[in-house]
């Protein structure tokens, strides 16, 4: 039942912030702290088996498997299950989650509960996401995670968020139809071949469908994720929603929900459809090169501070999809690492964006300048995350950089190249980002009231700090963690030979 | 060897942890001097006490191992420290020349309200040069590499106010990024053919893996590298990001960008020195890519007004000596000189932070003049610095800078010789040039304040060693197989010991006919004459060639060209909503109308419908 706790504190807790603003509009923020608190208990028995305990997941690839009945007509179950890569990724979720309630605690003032609630079921339905197991139930928090998502967008949102919000919500429906799609494809095609009518992923892996048929439904799952990824051609709801989500949503959107894209390729895409993923390898390392130097040159030319970082974000997201199709167990750990570290320095930056928002009240580059004079704990960190975003070794961006480039170099050189050349691009918009922001002269005019940095955002901003480096000089804990989740993928080039 | 080993990783990470402790603490400004200075004298103290343990041995390896990095499948990489003789030499120059500077700093930014962030910076710089040259595997290599990068680039860009000094400091991040990218590019191109990134059994594996010399593989892992080192050390094509690095304060340039983190493209090449043998034609490369610094940076320092930029255009060829002495696989020589040249430019730039200081500011030195008898100790030492640098009998430049000419002449490289020592004629004579301007002559302004006491003590430590420290470590000679020494003609022997004297009396004669700093009339001249100011107007050609069409291409696409696609679905979608929306508008005319109109439609479709069967 661990897993099924897990999920259910959020919900459980996001009705309770909703119900509890009648009484106080002080209180739904101290619920979902405590509920968000209270999601680590059931991560602690995993936690401490791997801790102290290192030999015994090496197994299994399956930490804790929980199969229950849903549907029974249409074989449909209740299957949750953690692996290493999803006990990662939810110990990210539930990290960014105290992020994000951090940055929002003074900042959102109306209607506090329903706003609590949204965050707590977005987290909950990117939980249900990294958990779920039967491919129906996966798709069901698909959608879970979008809806919430949509109202902290629309509802607390900055200018222009309605456009933003209903872009997001067609942009991300549009790619839950085709996973949707897709997936009773898959089924319907299982149940041809093998006469098994089920939407269970470890039943589904045993017999990978084949045919013409597969790698179309292999490029629906993909196109699915590359919207949420996102990668291009379909990156354009992401600066938008950026924008103008209030800034605790754009820590979840920056931190987590792009990473349940990557996640779904190297889950489904990459062990449903081994043939089919082969073939689709270089046009997709294709498109995340390309993602990786188009995203980077939008950022050298935004002027909005958000977009600019919304746009590094795609040049990010580049290189998880590139070495989530190098086939190479170098990339895909360097994937994982990077949806880590990025998730991290993003959404740091996203926080520091929102801190300036919040004392001078603009985003725009040309109108900031010489904060350091000012605020200079603000301006080291902001520091700090830029370096990060620019890959400088010993931080995780550069761990993961150099994973991806050293996997992708073997079979793909010219392409890696090209992707290299991304490191020098996100010197070129991080330094401008810095130089805009903290250098120079105080632009407008004195304002007293501008403080630097508080306690309470001195100590997220640290703690980001602290597990960048930790990630960046000590990542082997977390190799060993996605090791054998990952090995089971590498094994597809040397079956089949490419 | 465990008590040496445990000593070997303090050199390291003492400047790290006090550069830790100021982050995080607020100290005076007597603790902070206390602690940043006294973390480097410490690492100096104990490379130095290595010094003496190892002083007889060429054969020694002490290794120290800090702990596990990354550990996937066949990549193995640990945070492991390697001692030999090459790196010894190493931390002994940068600690020694570093604890000195940072001695220095103290009198030169004591009135600098961010003191302590200045220190922290020269800190981290310092642990990570430490870092790069005790590396024992590329990967941690690379950490250093971009870690003083890094740190040039805060440092550089140290009063942040000023909007010059941080284009600067981008300038040289983003041209070393270039170089330090193809040297990535190198390091995957290396693990995949070699299979491993630890230093050492990459030469050993180079040498049975690529059995044949001239191997197009080893030229082009070669070449990657040599990327890196281009940035790094302001070689051309790569070469014009360190005169506008002057923009920091002028012990950082003395400490970085003079005596240590421009050296590390040397020492990467000469660390690598067996798997660059492997390629002979990169080897050819990095000696004409030396030459051709070594006579640009020259060329460009005759012309130059600022008195730090003359330094600077003067490092870059002066490692363009060190790169062409590498080229011709005269490594230990480049090394040597690479030691030397720490000392005397040193020297030199802090005795012009020592003249800055005590002139508020002035950096054009036609508005100095006469300054001997008001500066006496800064004017000593820039003659000594001057002397060591236009390589003068008996000075450490000269032993240094002769090694190299006569194993260039050992190498059979008669016209890079040729080229050498044209070199040396126009250094001895901006050397001299740059002493006659500032110190001899009328006076122009007088100091305000004569340089703080242990700033004057550092110059006369530096004058030292600028003077005798032509004393070459034992250990170093092993870096490179010997050349054969042909013997020189008398020519050859002579003429580098003749020509720097010329090259003073042609400068005297021209400071005395007032040559210098008057204005050029005839317009091919004038032309030239702008042309060598501006370092051969490299900036302007890579303005033109890469950043104004990078900056082109991505102001056409900032409203994002994909994203119009969408909105142009959207606006479509729009419009037909409107055109559809007009039928319903709530006037039962329209209505009326239209019931009509498709009654009669489908009724005259019936009709041709029957006639037509």
């Amino acid at each position: 039942m661990t897993l099924f706790i897990l999920l259910f504190i959020p919900l459980i807790g996001g009705m309770l912030a909703w119900y509890s603003e009648k009484f106080n509009a002080n209180l739904p923020k101290k619920i979902a702290l405590v509920s968000l608190l209270c999601c680590w208990l059931p991560l602690f028995s995993p936690l401490n088996n791997i801790i102290f305990n290192d030999n015994s997941f090496a197994l299994s690839q399956w930490l804790l498997n929980e199969p229950h009945s849903w549907i029974p007509i249409f074989n449909i179950g209740a299957h949750l299950a953690m692996d290493g890569l999803s006990l990662l990724l939810i110990v990210l979720t539930l990290l960014m989650g105290l992020v994000a309630l951090s940055s929002a605690w003074h900042e959102i003032t109306k209607r506090t509960g329903f706003f609590y609630l949204n965050l707590l079921w977005t987290l909950a339905g990117v939980i249900g996401v990294f958990l779920a197991i039967d491919l129906f139930l996966f798709f069901v928090f698909w959608e879970v995670m979008l809806v919430p998502m949509y109202f902290l967008i629309s509802i607390w949102g900055y200018e222009n968020r309605h456009y933003a919000a209903i872009k997001f919500f067609i942009f991300t429906q549009a790619g839950g139809l085709l996973m949707l799609l897709s997936l009773c494809a898959l089924v319907g095609v299982h149940f041809q071949q093998t006469g098994l009518l089920t939407f269970d992923y470890i039943i589904l892996l045993q017999n990978p469908i084949s045919g013409d048929l597969a790698f179309w439904i292999a490029l629906g799952f993909t196109i699915a994720f590359l919207v949420k990824l996102p990668a291009l051609p379909f990156h354009s709801w992401l600066p938008d929603a950026h924008t103008q989500a209030p800034t605790a949503a754009s820590v979840i959107l920056a931190a987590v929900l792009l990473k349940t894209g990557g996640y779904g390729i190297i889950r489904f895409v990459l062990p449903l459809f081994p043939d089919a993923s082969l073939i689709l390898a270089p046009s997709m390392m294709l498109i995340g090169v390309i993602g990786i130097i188009y995203g980077a040159m939008m950022a050298f030319v935004q002027t909005d501070l958000k977009r600019l970082v919304a746009y590094s974000s795609v040049s990010h997201m580049g290189f998880v999809l590139l070495g989530c199709f190098a086939f190479n167990i170098y990339a895909l750990q360097g994937a994982v690492m990077q949806m880590l570290a990025h998730g991290i320095s993003t959404s740091a930056l996203f926080v520091l964006v929102g801190m300036i928002q919040h004392r001078y009240h603009t985003r725009d580059l040309n109108k900031l300048g010489g904060l350091w004079s000012k605020l200079p704990k603000l301006s080291a960190f902001g520091l700090f995350f830029g370096i990060a975003s620019l890959g400088m070794p010993g931080l995780g961006n550069f761990v993961a950089e150099f994973l991806i480039l050293l996997g992708s170099f073997e079979q793909y050189p010219k392409l890696t190249i090209f992707a290299a050349s991304g490191l020098i691009l996100a010197a070129i918009y991080s330094l401008l980002l810095i130089y805009k922001t903290f250098f120079g002269q105080i632009k407008g005019p004195h304002d007293s009231k501008i403080s630097d940095t508080n306690t309470k955002e001195w100590v997220t901003l640290l703690s980001m700090c602290f597990i960048l480096i930790y990630l960046g000089l000590h990542p082997q804990p977390f190799f060993d963690l996605t090791y054998t989740s990952l090995t089971n993928l590498t094994f597809i080039p040397s079956n089949i030979g490419s | 060897m465990t008590y040496y080993a445990s000593l070997l990783s303090l050199i390291p990470l003492l400047p790290l942890f006090s550069a830790l402790i100021l982050l995080f603490s607020k100290p005076n400004k007597l603790t902070t001097a206390l602690l940043a200075v006294g973390s480097i004298s410490g690492a100096a103290c104990i490379s130095l006490f290595l010094n003496f343990v190892f002083w007889q041995q060429t054969d020694f390896v002490l290794t120290s191992n800090l702990g596990n990095w990354i550990k996937i499948a066949q990549l193995h990489i640990n945070f492991s420290l390697y001692l030999d003789a090459l790196s010894l030499v190493m931390i002994t120059i940068i600690t020694g020349v570093g604890a000195l500077i940072h001695l220095y700093s103290i009198g030169f930014m004591y009135q600098d309200k961010d003191f302590k962030r200045y220190f922290t910076y020269l800190n981290l710089f310092v642990s990570a040069m430490l870092f790069l040259v005790l590396a024992d595997n590329l990967l941690l290599l690379y950490l250093g590499w971009e870690g003083v990068g890094l740190c040039s680039y805060l440092l550089i860009g140290f009063w942040y106010q000023d909007r010059d000094n941080n284009l600067a400091a981008n300038k040289a991040f983003l041209m070393t990024r270039i170089g330090d990218t193809a040297m990535a590019l190198g390091l995957f191109l290396l693990f995949i053919e070699l299979g491993t990134l630890n230093i050492q059994d990459l030469q050993v594996q180079a040498l049975s893996v690529w059995s044949s010399s001239n191997n197009n593989m080893a030229n082009l892992c070669c070449l990657l590298l040599l990327g890196g080192a281009l940035g790094k050390s302001a070689q051309f094509p790569l070469q014009n990001w360190l005169p506008d690095a002057m923009a920091g304060p002028t012990p950082v340039s003395a400490l970085i960008h003079a005596a240590t983190m421009v050296t590390a493209g040397i020492y990467l090449i000469a660390r690598n020195s067996q798997l660059f043998q492997m390629a002979p034609d990169v080897m050819y490369l990095i000696a004409f890519i030396g030459t051709i610094t070594l006579l640009l940076g020259a060329s460009a320092a005759m012309v130059q007004s600022d008195l730090k930029r003359i330094l600077a255009y003067s490092t870059i060829s002066q490692l363009g000596y060190m790169f062409l002495a590498l080229g011709v696989g005269a490594g230990a020589s480049a090394v040597f000189h690479l030691m030397t040249h720490a000392f005397f430019k040193a020297l030199l730039f802090l005795s012009a932070g020592a003249l800055i200081y005590s002139l508020h500011h002035e950096h054009n030195i036609f508005k100095m003049g006469g300054l001997l008898k008001k500066l006496p100790i800064v004017a000593t030492s820039f003659a000594i610095g001057c002397a060591a640098l236009a390589s003068l009998p008996f000075t450490s430049g000269f032993f240094s800078k002769e090694l190299i000419l006569e194993q260039l002449i050992d190498s059979g490289h008669t016209n890079f010789w040729w080229a050498a020592v044209l070199g040396a004629f126009i250094t001895a004579f901006y050397s001299a040039r740059l002493f006659f301007v500032v110190f001899l002559g009328d006076s122009k302004q007088s100091p305000d304040k004569q340089p703080e006491k242990i700033m004057s003590l550092v110059l006369l430590l530096l004058c030292f060693f600028s003077l005798f420290g032509g004393i070459q470590p034992s250990g170093i000679q092993t870096l490179m197989p010997k050349l054969n020494a042909s013997g020189l003609t008398t020519l050859q022997h002579w003429l580098p010991i003749v020509l720097p004297f010329i090259a003073i009396s042609l400068a005297w004669w021209m400071f005395k006919t007032n040559l210098f700093g008057k204005t050029i009339t005839v317009p091919a001249l004038q032309y030239f004459h702008q042309l060598l100011k501006s370092g051969w107007a490299f900036d302007r050609i890579y303005q033109v060639i890469f950043v104004s069409p990078f900056k082109f291409l991505c102001q056409l696409n900032k409203s994002d060209i994909i994203d119009l696609h969408y909105r142009a679905l959207e606006k479509i979608s729009k419009l037909l909503h409107k055109k559809f929306s007009q039928f319903q508008n709530g006037k039962l005319r329209c209505y009326n109308a239209s019931l009509i109109i498709f009654c009669v439609l489908a009724f005259a479709w019936f009709i041709k419908g029957a006639l037509m069967s």
